[in-house]
């Protein structure tokens, strides 16, 4: 029975636009499957019971808590990590950038969960209200910070993005 | 903590899937969203031994408006029952009370089916499911049945789903232009499991209540209806001291559970409080002119 219980399951999945293919044991989480078999540890593991946030990756186009998907359901899909965000390390995206220069973080536990989740609500509400911040991130959970400066982050954030934005477009 | 170790299929019909379920019996289990089984098998509380994986299964995830009902596939994800034009055309309050569950990242992965499967007593969609009688189309071995949500519910946590029977679509009744709803929950911070939710639909003909439904949700072991108060609002005059009489039957007729979350006693004030807003809420539409 042992050997049936972990046997592997084939898939082929993208992650950060690049293309793999892996064997994997069925209980094997997708958070320890990016940790583990991609050493893409930028994707923190907390509480295992998606609660924290800290896991929260992108899965096909929406956020996701990777400690509540297996690996073995990832086939076909493509996964976005925080490793996948800045295309060059020396020019971070613009809500990683704010999280930087606004004390968005301490120990940065969070931050990954935080920037993902946080990027999500500023591609869908451009202009977000402090409340409509606190309510989007009520799902991640920060030991450190106390909340204030990460809010002041996104706020930031949104307007760089809102500034980038190509003109005669909206924001 | 990591899950024990499982075999894990993926079939792509539902006949694949029950034959599994009927095969493995109790130590199969489902595997719809995740966002409750995954956190139990990770504590370790759950440990099947065969995961049937149905998220690849065909024909399971529609939504499908009728004149009279809106039917919604099983693994219709919250968040498109929260933000489909077609359900929140039919059913307001099930997209309202859908926009409650969790965080944005749970409604992504968590599913209508899984949700009444689930039967927690502080969820959402099985308060409104019994709110509205919805019915729910269920498919085993034995074959296919309907059965009332209020049939649905035994227990905390416990359904009078037989093993290898798998939810595939729910029916919701369209809610009238003459009917006004409420849906009121307490939280202690957004995305919280609620400690109660109360539910309300009411028609009002000739300046009075024609008709009601009330439901609460974790006050109790299981959803349900208070026809206590709805009979209390039903023949009445809609208004501020008929609200709040209702709310008082309601607070009287319930037998609150007693948890880490909330007294029986501080749960049937939640109750009363809830009643009274989601009916303040349902005759504010009412008067509105739109439910
Ligand atoms: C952090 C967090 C917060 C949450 N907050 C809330 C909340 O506020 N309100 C709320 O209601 N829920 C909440 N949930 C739970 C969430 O709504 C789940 O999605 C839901 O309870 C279960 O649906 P699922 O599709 O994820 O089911 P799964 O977790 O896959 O399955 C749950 C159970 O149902 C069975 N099952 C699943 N689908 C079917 C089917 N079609 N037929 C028969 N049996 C089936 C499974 O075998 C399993 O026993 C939360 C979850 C998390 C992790
Ligand atoms: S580790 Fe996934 S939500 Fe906490
Ligand atoms: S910065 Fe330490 S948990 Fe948020």
């Amino acid at each position: 029975m042992d050997d049936v219980l972990r046997q592997g399951v084939e898939i082929r999945l993208t992650v950060n636009g690049r293309k793999h293919r892996e064997v994997v044991e069925p209980r094997l989480l997708l958070a320890d499957f990016l940790r583990q078999r991609l050493g893409l540890t930028g994707t923190h593991l907390g509480c295992e019971q998606g609660v924290c946030g800290s896991c929260t990756v992108v899965v096909d186009g929406e956020t996701m808590r990777s400690c509540l998907l297996f690996a073995a359901q990832m086939d076909g899909s493509g996964v976005e990590t925080i490793e996948g965000l800045a295309d060059d390390p020396d020019r971070l995206h613009p809500v990683q950038q704010a999280f930087w220069d606004h004390h968005g973080l301490q120990c940065g536990f969070c931050t990954p969960g935080m920037v993902l989740t946080a990027k999500a609500l500023l591609e869908e509400n451009p202009e977000p209200s402090g409340a409509e911040i606190r309510e989007a991130l009520a799902g991640n959970i920060c030991r450190c910070t106390g909340y204030v400066f990460i809010v002041d982050s996104v706020k930031a954030a949104a307007e760089t993005m809102a500034s980038n934005a190509p003109r005669g477009e909206s924001p | 903590m990591k899950p024990a170790a499982f075999a894990y299929c993926a079939p792509r019909t539902l006949e694949e899937a029950i034959s599994l379920l009927d095969e493995h019996g109790y130590d199969a289990k489902l595997l719809a969203g995740g966002q409750s089984l995954v956190p139990l098998m990770n504590l370790r509380l759950a440990r099947p031994t065969v995961l049937v994986d149905i998220n690849r299964v065909d024909g399971l995830a529609f939504v499908e408006s009728g004149d009279e009902v809106v039917r919604i596939g099983a693994m219709t994800r919250h968040h498109t029952v929260a933000t489909s034009s077609e359900i929140r055309g039919a059913s307001p309050l099930l997209s309202h009370a859908a926009g409650h569950i969790g965080y944005r990242a749970i409604r992504h992965r968590g599913t209508l089916g899984g949700s009444l499967a689930h039967a927690d007593p502080a969820s959402e969609l099985p308060c409104v499911a019994v709110t509205q009688s919805a019915t729910v189309r269920v498919t085993g071995s034995a074959g296919e049945r309907t059965i009332r949500a209020d049939e649905l519910f035994l227990a905390e946590m416990t359904t009078t789903l037989a093993p290898d029977e798998i939810v595939t679509s729910v029916a919701i009744p369209r809610i009238r232009p003459d009917e006004g709803w409420g849906f009121r929950e307490f939280v202690r911070k957004v995305g919280d499991f609620a400690v109660v939710m109360a539910a309300a639909l009411l028609r009002v003909a000739d300046g009075r209540v024609a008709s009601a439904r009330l439901g609460l949700g974790g006050a109790e072991g299981t959803p349900r209806r208070v026809t206590e108060a709805e009979q209390a609002l039903v023949g009445s005059v809609l208004g501020a001291e008929t609200i709040e009489k209702a709310a008082r039957v309601a607070a009287e007729a319930v037998e609150p559970t007693s948890d880490i979350h909330g007294s029986a006693d501080y749960r049937r004030r939640l109750v009363h409080a809830m009643t009274r807003r989601a009916l303040q809420d349902a005759l504010g539409r009412l008067e509105a002119g739109h439910g």
